[in-house]
């Protein structure tokens, strides 16, 4: 099994110039402890695409290290044919909710007000224009009505659509979400999908971390399996199968043959879940 | 902007209060102490402080009101960036340099005791201070906490062995620098006051003009990385200031209590307010309040040290607002809970009345008697009579003389919004969310008072086939007889 890497992305015949994401030879250690090995990745553009994997396969620290958070020991990233640097103000970042103090002395728009600091600039106030664009981004994910709520009094599912509205003021063409579906109700979930999709629609693209096998096939076009080495990455329709979840999440296949029956289910891939 | 007027509005009064508080507090402390005799020469030393007659006086409170005001306003960043021991870890770092600076000016030019070398001294112990923490946390495997110990410890006690070497070498002059220690501004140059208030106003519009970026990096400093800021820059230029305010707050405050000045007008600030911007300004406030009234009793009575002065006014601020604060002060959370229950009761007792009421519908009857009402819930008998009182004395009830009650025209809108409410809700828990009816009545009655106004606009949306004649009829049944339905047993109890 460990030396079964494969390249997912030569397989594939996106120009590697104008892919999303390209990573190349990327390998992540913590303390001198390997957490990522040899990454080998061409995302395609405008797609939905989840990351998966088990606890601890490094799904987070590949997305910190693709944004430079995390210090990478070797390996190459692209951002639409450049380096991420030249390319940051296309990259959304939405961080896992536990990531901050929800306790900070702010309110809901002052946090999405955050995406915009970019185009602010340096030392200039944010102005009424700018809170503006703010609350549009609060009301496409529903809380334009919570915009002057503090954050500490938002339940951990508005929380993390303050964080998407954040990502989506900024009006990035690649978005990170680390598990953005964490901790959130039925509710919730549906109004992450419907602007997922229609951010897809408008040929932006998605790179989130899924905890949930089940929902993989019908939320997602493209999907990543990931632990600690990349297991595979392509189309659902292709990669997302029994062998490669086995050689994903090892023996816990209880679960695993559940999702999968689920997933025969539905013949076809759907396009629309709502 | 309605926020902000109301934040104003509420709190101008308290920190007006705060204000004469503590000048009429700090003016009458003296003269009890001084006795009678003293009481004119008292008030004549009194005016001269404070109406800043003497000219030295003058600006040796400037400065360290405007100290108060840089520490405040840093200080509000360095509590939110979680870093408060790490600033009582290098103040307590500055021993060591200060001791240094003094040996060294004592053998180049013969007199130790000058401020600028002392404070440049200072603050590069306290930057060697930080920067021993961060090789303890990066190559060791010891907590937090552990590393900024063993940092405070061991160069406190550098510093004191250095101490002993100064006054061996210069003892009258070294005895001065027990002012660094415990903060005294009685032996304030002229030229000190004027470096410190320069720095310090440096340092308060650096925090003026980086607002937005500090935020930012307090807040979710790896967003701010993805966002393309310097976030490493930015956090070393706030750890830079606070070095700076705590160096050149030394002498005023000394280094054992500099931190206090740090630490207590942020952590006041933050029982008033819920926005970053008003907890800056007001943490600085109380900064400015503290070293102006420090430094002024200092003034007036020489023997007490500007320090202890500054960090006890800083923490009585600290205690009024953690009773009074009007945002998480004891009393407001707890007015607030003792209003969220008034409003419950006088809530169920409403909408008992209107469901009384609907069920009996003829316009004789003199009301229900309390008795009844009293089965209905879990009533104390006290809480009842006090709901009936209070809601009497809103005239939204009318009280009969045996025992009797019902609803007043103005009583009875009122009802009916809480009544639509409570069957709003009831509807949708039934509807959407697959409750039983039997136990929705329940549920509901835990929810609805703190429903908000967006929220039921929503429950009206979802539920607008069944809101079209405006009442819903409740979806369970209502007995005030005890004849059937779920609340029988209630009755009977
Ligand atoms: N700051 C860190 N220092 C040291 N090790 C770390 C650090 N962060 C993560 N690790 C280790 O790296 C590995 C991968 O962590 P990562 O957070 O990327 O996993 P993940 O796939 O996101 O897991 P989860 O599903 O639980 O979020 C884990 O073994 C973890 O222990
Ligand atoms: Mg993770």
């Amino acid at each position: 099994m460990a030396h079964t890497r494969k390249t997912a992305g030569s397989k594939k015949n996106y120009t590697q110039a104008q892919a999303p994401l390209c990573v190349k030879d990327l390998t992540v250690a913590y303390h001198r402890k390997p957490v990522l090995w040899d990454i080998d990745l061409t995302l395609p553009e405008g797609q939905l695409i989840a990351v998966v994997g088990p606890n601890g396969a490094g799904k987070s620290t590949f997305i910190k290290s693709v944004l430079g958070l995390v210090p990478r020991a070797s390996g190459a990233i692209s951002i639409y044919g450049k380096s991420y640097e030249s390319q940051r103000h296309l990259v959304g970042y939405v961080p896992q909710r536990e990531s901050v103090d929800w306790d900070f002395p702010v309110n809901a728009l002052d946090v999405v007000a955050m995406g915009l600091y970019r185009q602010i600039g340096w030392f200039r106030p944010v102005n009424k224009n700018h809170r503006k664009k703010a609350l549009d981004s609060l009301e496409k994910v529903g809380m334009a009505n919570y915009a002057y709520r503090q954050i500490s009094q938002l339940s951990g599912g508005q929380q993390q659509r303050v964080f998407l509205a954040r990502a989506l003021a900024q009006d990035a063409r690649l978005y990170f979400m680390d598990e953005p579906f964490a901790g959130v109700d039925a509710a919730t979930e549906r109004a992450i999908i419907s602007l997922l999709k229609e951010l897809k629609s408008v040929g932006k693209t998605c790179v989130v971390v899924h905890h949930d096998l089940q929902t993989v096939p019908t939320y997602f076009d493209h999907v990543v399996l990931l632990n600690m080495r990349l297991v595979d990455a392509g189309p659902v329709e292709t990669v997302f199968n029994e062998e490669n979840l086995k050689k994903t999440y090892g023996g816990r296949l209880t679960l695993l043959t559940h999702a999968l029956n689920e997933y025969a289910k539905t013949p076809q891939f759907p396009s629309n879940t709502d | 902007m309605r926020n902000r007027a109301k934040f104003i509005h509420r709190n101008l009064l308290s920190i007006l209060i705060i204000v004469a508080t503590v000048l009429i507090g700090t003016s009458f402390s003296p003269a009890v102490s001084a006795g009678n005799l003293a009481t004119d020469s008292l008030r004549s030393d009194l005016v001269r402080v404070f109406m800043f007659q003497d000219y030295n006086t003058r600006v040796v409170v400037t400065g360290t009101t405007l100290l108060g005001l840089a520490a405040g306003l840093i200080g509000t960043f360095l509590v939110l960036r979680k870093r408060a021991l790490l600033s009582d870890t290098l103040s307590h770092a500055t021993l060591p340099g200060i001791a240094l600076a003094f040996i060294l000016m004592t053998l180049v030019s013969g007199d130790g005791k000058q401020l600028l070398p002392l404070i440049i001294g200072a603050a590069i112990f306290s930057v060697l201070g930080t920067l021993s923490v961060l090789a303890i946390q990066r190559f060791s495997r010891l907590k937090d906490d552990a590393a900024l110990g063993i940092v405070l410890s061991v160069y406190f006690g550098l510093g004191v062995a250095l101490m002993g070497m100064a006054t061996r070498m210069d003892a009258g002059n070294a005895a001065g620098l027990s002012s660094f220690i415990y903060g005294k501004t009685a032996s304030m140059l002229f030229s000190d006051a004027l470096l410190i208030a320069g720095t310090a106003l440096v340092a308060a519009i650096a925090c003026i003009l980086f607002f937005k970026e500090f935020s930012m990096v307090c807040f979710d400093a790896d967003y701010g990385m993805t966002q393309g800021w310097p976030v490493a820059r930015l956090d070393f230029l706030m750890m830079a200031l606070v070095i700076l305010v705590t160096v050149i707050g030394l002498q005023a405050v000394g280094l054992i209590l500099v931190v206090a000045l740090l630490i207590i007008p942020a952590a006041s600030a933050r029982f008033w307010t819920f926005r970053l911007r008003n907890m800056l300004w007001l943490s600085g406030a109380f900064g400015a309040l503290s070293g102006f009234v420090g430094s002024g009793v200092s003034a007036l009575m020489a023997n007490l040290p500007a320090g202890a002065v500054i960090v006890l006014t800083a923490s009585l601020f600290f205690i009024f607002s953690m009773v009074f604060g009007s945002a998480r002060g004891l009393l407001h959370i707890g007015m607030d809970r003792l209003r969220l229950g008034r409003k419950i009761m006088d809530e169920n007792l409403l909408r008992d009345l209107f469901e009384w009421s609907e069920t009996n519908p003829n316009e004789g009857t003199p009301g229900i008697e309390i008795s009844a009402l009293k089965h209905r819930r879990s009533w104390t008998q006290s809480a009842l009579k006090k709901t009936i009182r209070r809601l009497h004395r809103q005239k939204t009830i009318n009280v009969y003389s045996e025992n009797r009650v019902n609803l007043s025209k103005s009583g009875r809108l009122a009802a009916f919004e809480v009544v639509r409410r409570h069957r709003l809700w009831e509807t949708y828990l039934i509807t959407h969310a697959d409750v039983a009816p039997g136990i929705v009545d329940l549920s509901a009655d835990r929810i609805e008072h703190v429903l908000e106004p967006e929220l039921i606009r929503q429950l009206e949306e979802k539920l607008e086939a069944e809101t079209k004649e405006k009442l819903l009829s409740s979806p369970h049944t209502i007995s005030f007889t005890g004849a059937d339905g779920h609340r029988t047993p209630k009755m009977t109890r």
